[in-house]
């Protein structure tokens, strides 16, 4: 398996709120200012750590789901039924706001620049959210699978949109939703099934690094089916996002 | 000094049993790295190999006619949830090294699907580890690592591989899979030993 390190980064560093962005009902994107950030890699997290006024913490990681760039990174955070920092992040900050961050960190989930494959990505619900910033920096072919149970609960929307038609490398988009299809749409509400795969898919792996993340069960059966249509195991990376990222 | 959040109040949880950081889940998350192996319990093999390349080897049937724990433990991962009173069944390692002629101070742990990991051989005896088969009474689902995986409850469960395949015995340390990805070498939760500068 191929080796990388984390690049440094690994003290907390103060980040300020400049701008959020609702990306559905219950997810949003935070823009954050951070002095001297260098950039990430596509697929790379950072920690996030808010502190309450009488010294309590609570730490969790978010995946970046921006194009890398100085000063300023996004993490697009779903807000977690009960969870303890994802509502907060998602209803409760705004711009002007200050939380710490730690990284960037992961060195395996990433899309190298340098790396000349093309890549297939697939997402499920929040999932999707490391891939989009492997989207927006995309410089080989890419094909983004994207499920989720209803046109409302798809984040990105526009972006992806925006992507698919003009960005440098355009990015081939394909929806699936499993329970609602949005008005006109050709085909009734299913998943991701090796039909789906079979047609977006290259249909070797030789040359391809597929990214998979989203909940277990969605990225058990996606990778199960890119084993079975003939993606060898070690082009296939995963990454889970449970209900306990709150 | 700390950055205040501004509303940010949080869930105080008297957990004096929490390693610092983590945060307490119910759920039984997964992380891996790749597609999870699927093995067939008539190929399944666990090997310990010693630094000089002695093997002993257990089939499925042999391995699990030995004498088993049920060890009752909780489970921290790197990635902050803590999961309290994990209930296993496995054979403790100090029942597989048992026979075993060593000099070794270190394991690197081998997985099926490519997967290693690296532990002091200390860090694995008196009652510390098991290769654990069964979880809450049931066989280990493979999305949890079954047939079988190590349980090394008292390091960051990336220590505790699935899958595993063999133990492998080595004089020198050498790191494995998360260890050469930035991640800390030994891995306390307890010392916060997540990221290789920690």
């Amino acid at each position: 398996m191929a080796r990388a390190a984390v690049p440094g980064g690994l003290t907390w560093q103060p980040a300020t709120v400049a701008a959020t962005r609702a990306e559905t009902a219950t997810a949003r994107t935070l823009v954050l200012d951070v002095d001297g950030w260098t950039g990430h890699v596509p697929g790379q997290h950072v920690d996030v750590r808010l502190s309450a006024p009488d010294g309590y913490m609570a730490h969790r990681s978010y995946s970046i789901s921006s194009a890398p760039g100085p000063d300023r990174l996004e993490v697009t955070v779903q807000a977690v039924i009960d969870g303890e920092v994802s509502p907060h992040l998602v209803e409760v900050a705004e711009p002007g706001d200050h939380l710490e961050i730690r990284g960037p960190l992961g060195g395996w989930f990433v899309r190298r620049p340098a790396d000349p494959r093309p890549a297939l990505l697939i997402g499920g619900g929040s999932g999707v959210a490391p891939l989009m910033s492997m989207v927006r920096a995309a410089t080989t072919p890419t094909r983004l699978l994207y499920s989720t149970r209803s046109p409302s609960d798809a984040l990105f929307t526009a972006d992806l949109a925006t992507a698919q038609a003009t960005g440098d490398t355009p990015v081939a988009v394909t929806h699936v939703y499993t329970r609602v299809v949005p008005s006109g749409w050709p085909a009734p509400p299913r998943r991701l099934d090796a039909d789906i795969l079979a047609r977006v898919a290259w249909p070797r792996d030789a040359d391809v690094v597929a990214f998979v993340c989203g909940p277990t069960g969605f990225v058990e059966t996606v990778a199960d089916l890119l084993v079975d249509i003939g993606y060898n195991p070690s082009n296939i990376r995963t990454e889970r996002f449970g209900p306990t990222g709150g | 000094m700390a950055v205040i959040t501004r509303g940010f109040g949080g869930r105080r949880r008297d957990d004096a049993d929490l390693p610092p950081g983590q945060y307490r889940t119910d759920d039984f998350p997964v992380l891996s790295a790749g597609p999870t192996p699927r093995i067939d319990l008539d190929e399944w093999e666990l090997a310990v190999v010693t630094e000089t390349g002695e093997r002993s080897t257990w089939s499925w049937a042999e391995f699990t006619a030995l004498p088993a724990d049920e060890p009752t433990v909780d489970i921290h991962c790197v990635t902050r949830w803590s999961k309290f009173g994990t209930s296993w069944r496995g054979v403790s390692v100090d029942t597989l090294l048992a026979d075993v002629e060593t000099t070794a101070e270190y394991v690197v742990a081998h997985s099926y699907g490519g997967y290693t990991t690296n532990i002091p051989l200390e860090g694995l005896l008196d009652g510390q580890a098991w290769v654990a088969y069964e979880f809450d009474g049931e066989p280990l689902a493979p999305v949890h690592g079954g047939p079988a995986r190590l349980l090394v409850p008292h390091l960051y469960f990336w220590k505790s591989a699935k899958w595993l395949r063999a133990l492998e015995l080595r004089l020198d340390d050498e790191p494995g899979f998360w260890e050469t990805a930035g991640y800390h070498n030994d891995g306390d939760p307890w010392r916060e030993q997540r990221y290789l500068e920690d």
